[in-house]
């Protein structure tokens, strides 16, 4: 297991920056997929309301998530796609295992797909003995390697071409040493391509579920969704239930919206729709909740659940960039993860609202409004409410209160303040000084500008 | 123009320059300034960290200094945006009106006072940092995650300024990590983003770093002393109160 996904945030902070030169490449990689989106939004003049258009849709959908998945269901049915609910991640993984069963296989070929992270289906069907592999190709990478994705849209985004090849060399033979790009994905592609061939039944996400006609979009870059489910006897679609939009127009906003923010493409390569089964294939599609009812019954948050999963709001965060995808311990990291998971665990994840400086980029990058670091703000407010702050913290904070809201006790901390940092440094000038460590302390003047104030007045 | 000077916490303590700047530019262009005597915070470090419920008793204070000003002005765009956002108080109409007259210093002389002259003279590379509050929560500039025209009404400023020559950052508005109690408690990711805050400004030669929040500045000069840097930082009023 990753030593950084078993610390708190900022612990695992630590871990990830004790390679420098690495932070620095992480950062600079994704920097460029932000500077890609900059440009290629940059070519749509009406940007903004697309933006607008897509967070007013979504708004409609939270407040019609009931009859829009009903509507929904009715007409998969009527395509002929067997549909389920799942109230929680056990139960999603439970369907899955038992549609599995039912086809008589013991293995299983998946796209990618964030929910199934979130559930951990893969650990709950290998521990059933059904062979899962990824099809995806960051993901295969990551899978391989025993680790989870590090990024929603580029999954092993925290490995260098030297790590690919080396768990290259480890699992699929190729030779130790190789970094050739080129010559690394044609032994993927072998490998996959004998894995589309043999399985009977393929998983795929859901990045769009219309209403209107009961049919669903994924959109990948690699065809790999459509490898796995047109070549095998059962196909199987797991989908928050948040993925729903009223009508197949609506796919025009966020098509267009999707693969800019993600990876700066125009489109992403394959936005494959499935409407029915073919002729004696059977289509399954599992609608899950996992907390999203809990979330769209919290004012302040429900708005999370507009998220249509781009990771613009990953690449542009300056803290995600510089402590990696793996100090967010939660299957979806950033910005947008860490007002998601407190809504799974308060208590594992209090953490991961202070992840942030609260700079504001995420917010005004993410393609459907999200006010992700309002929501930051806010869960802050929650958790500590709640109790899921340290103790020291909470007397700390109360004891700043105090001086603050006391002029003269204010004016007396300060005066003491600057005496002991001009007088006695060494006090604060250590090692048990997060601030010292690594950072210079402002040199402390003799007079408060309020002392100055009274002192020019008087002359 | 009658305006109260809103000087934070840490400005008073440790950078009163920065104050005494401050004064002197609302003074110079025309406005009459008092520093209301038993200002103390905003309140923001508590709020920030998730304890909002704690600042009752600065707000309660804030509004006792400031509720009689017609406009109220402080050198960080950070603590107005908090005033702006987050002051409440027993007394409601009170702090509703607080929050719609309370202004950081660049917005209120480009939106308020329409300054276009200043008799100021700094003959150096300067290079901005944006603080995200200021830019991204007030509007003082255009952001780069959107698709709008820029603009920036500290650039329009230290445009104003003699001899100032004004650097272009590969990243224009990227954090610097200091985030208030963030710098502490993440120490790592605070520490490593303002060192490549500062290495954007030192690839393109300035002799300063300039800005309108202090604390970013504070952070910023922190890990340019430490890493002996003869690179200075100035806040923003210091510059557009700058002779010869």
């Amino acid at each position: 297991m990753n030593k950084q996904l078993t610390l708190d945030h900022a612990d695992a902070a630590v871990e990830f920056n004790k390679n420098e030169a690495k932070v620095d490449w992480h950062d600079e990689t994704l920097w460029f997929v932000r500077t890609k989106r900059d440009r290629a939004v940059a070519q749509i003049p009406e940007w903004e309301q697309l933006r607008e258009a897509a967070s007013q849709i979504k708004n409609h959908v939270l407040s019609n998530m009931h009859d829009l998945l009903i509507q929904f269901e009715q007409n998969a049915i009527r395509n002929g796609i067997k549909v389920h609910w799942a109230a929680d991640g056990e139960e999603h993984n439970a369907i899955i295992h038992q549609i599995i069963q039912q086809a008589g296989a013991t293995q299983l070929v998946k796209s990618k797909s964030m929910l199934t992270e979130e559930c951990h289906l893969n650990k709950y069907l290998i521990d059933k003995g059904i062979d899962v592999i990824d099809s995806d190709l960051g993901e295969r990478i990551v899978q391989m390697r025993g680790e989870p994705p590090s990024h929603i849209v580029l999954p092993a985004i925290h490995l260098t071409k030297a790590d690919v090849g080396e768990t290259f060399h480890q699992h699929l033979g190729t030779d130790k040493g190789a970094t050739d790009p080129q010559y690394l994905t044609e032994a993927a592609r072998q490998h996959l391509r004998e894995t589309f061939l043999t399985r009977k039944v393929a998983l795929t996400g859901v990045n769009f579920a219309i209403a209107e006609t009961g049919g669903f979009v994924v959109c990948t870059n690699e065809g790999n969704a459509d490898m796995g489910a047109h070549l095998a006897d059962v196909h199987i679609a797991a989908m928050g239930f948040e993925k729903v939009i009223p009508r197949a127009e609506h796919l025009g906003v966020f098509l267009r919206l999707l693969a800019r923010s993600a990876t700066g493409q125009p489109i992403t390569t394959f936005s494959s729709h499935f409407h029915r089964p073919r002729s004696g294939q059977e289509m399954h599609i599992v609608i899950v909740d996992n907390g999203r009812s809990r979330q769209l019954g919290r004012p302040d948050f429900r708005n999370s659940l507009k998220c249509i999963r781009c990771a613009a709001c990953l690449n542009t965060c300056p803290v995600y960039r510089r402590s990696g995808g793996f100090s967010y311990h939660s299957a979806v990291a950033g910005p947008i993860g860490s007002i998601l998971a407190p809504n799974l665990d308060m208590k594992q994840n209090a953490d991961l609202p202070f992840a942030s400086t609260l700079c504001g980029s995420c917010s005004n990058v993410c393609p459907v409004k999200i006010d992700i670091h309002e929501q930051l703000y806010k869960w802050r407010q929650v958790l500590m409410q709640e109790g899921y702050g340290p103790t020291t913290k909470t007397v700390a904070m109360k004891a700043m209160a105090t001086v603050l809201e006391s002029p003269r006790l204010y004016r007396m901390a300060g005066k003491v303040g600057r005496g002991v940092l001009r007088f006695a440094p060494i006090t604060v000038e250590n090692g048990l000084n997060p601030w010292y460590n690594q950072r210079d302390m402002p040199e402390p003047p003799a007079e408060s500008f309020h002392d100055w104030y009274v002192n020019q007045k008087k002359a | 123009m009658k305006v109260g000077l809103f000087i934070p916490c840490y400005i008073d303590q440790f950078y009163p320059k920065v104050a005494i700047a401050t004064l002197n530019l609302l003074e110079k262009v025309g406005c009459e300034v008092s520093y209301p005597l038993q200002q103390t915070c905003c309140g923001q470090p508590m709020a920030n960290s998730g304890f909002e419920h704690l600042t009752g008793g600065c707000n309660e204070n804030f509004v006792r200094n400031f509720a009689d000003y017609e406009y109220i002005v402080s050198p960080s765009g950070s603590c107005t945006l908090h005033i702006k956002h987050h002051l409440h108080s027993v007394n409601e109409e009170v702090a509703k009106g607080i929050r719609s007259r309370v202004y950081e210093l660049t917005e209120f002389l480009t939106d308020i006072l329409h300054v276009s002259a200043l008799n100021a003279t700094f003959p150096y590379k300067v290079g901005l940092h944006q603080s995200c509050h200021g830019q991204r929560g007030l509007g003082l500039a255009q952001m780069s995650e959107l698709v709008a025209p820029p603009f920036s009404k500290p650039v329009q400023l230290l445009n104003l300024v003699n001899g100032l020559e004004l650097v272009q950052l590969d990243r224009r508005d990227e954090c610097c990590g200091f985030g208030g109690t963030f710098c502490v408690t993440e120490e790592a990711v605070s520490v490593k983003m303002g060192k490549d805050r500062v290495a954007d400004h030192l690839r393109h030669g300035v002799n300063y770093i300039t800005g309108v929040d202090v604390s970013c500045l504070m952070h910023m000069e922190g890990i340019l002393k430490r890493a002996n840097s003869t690179v200075q930082v100035k806040h923003i009023a210091e510059i557009l109160t700058a002779t010869l």
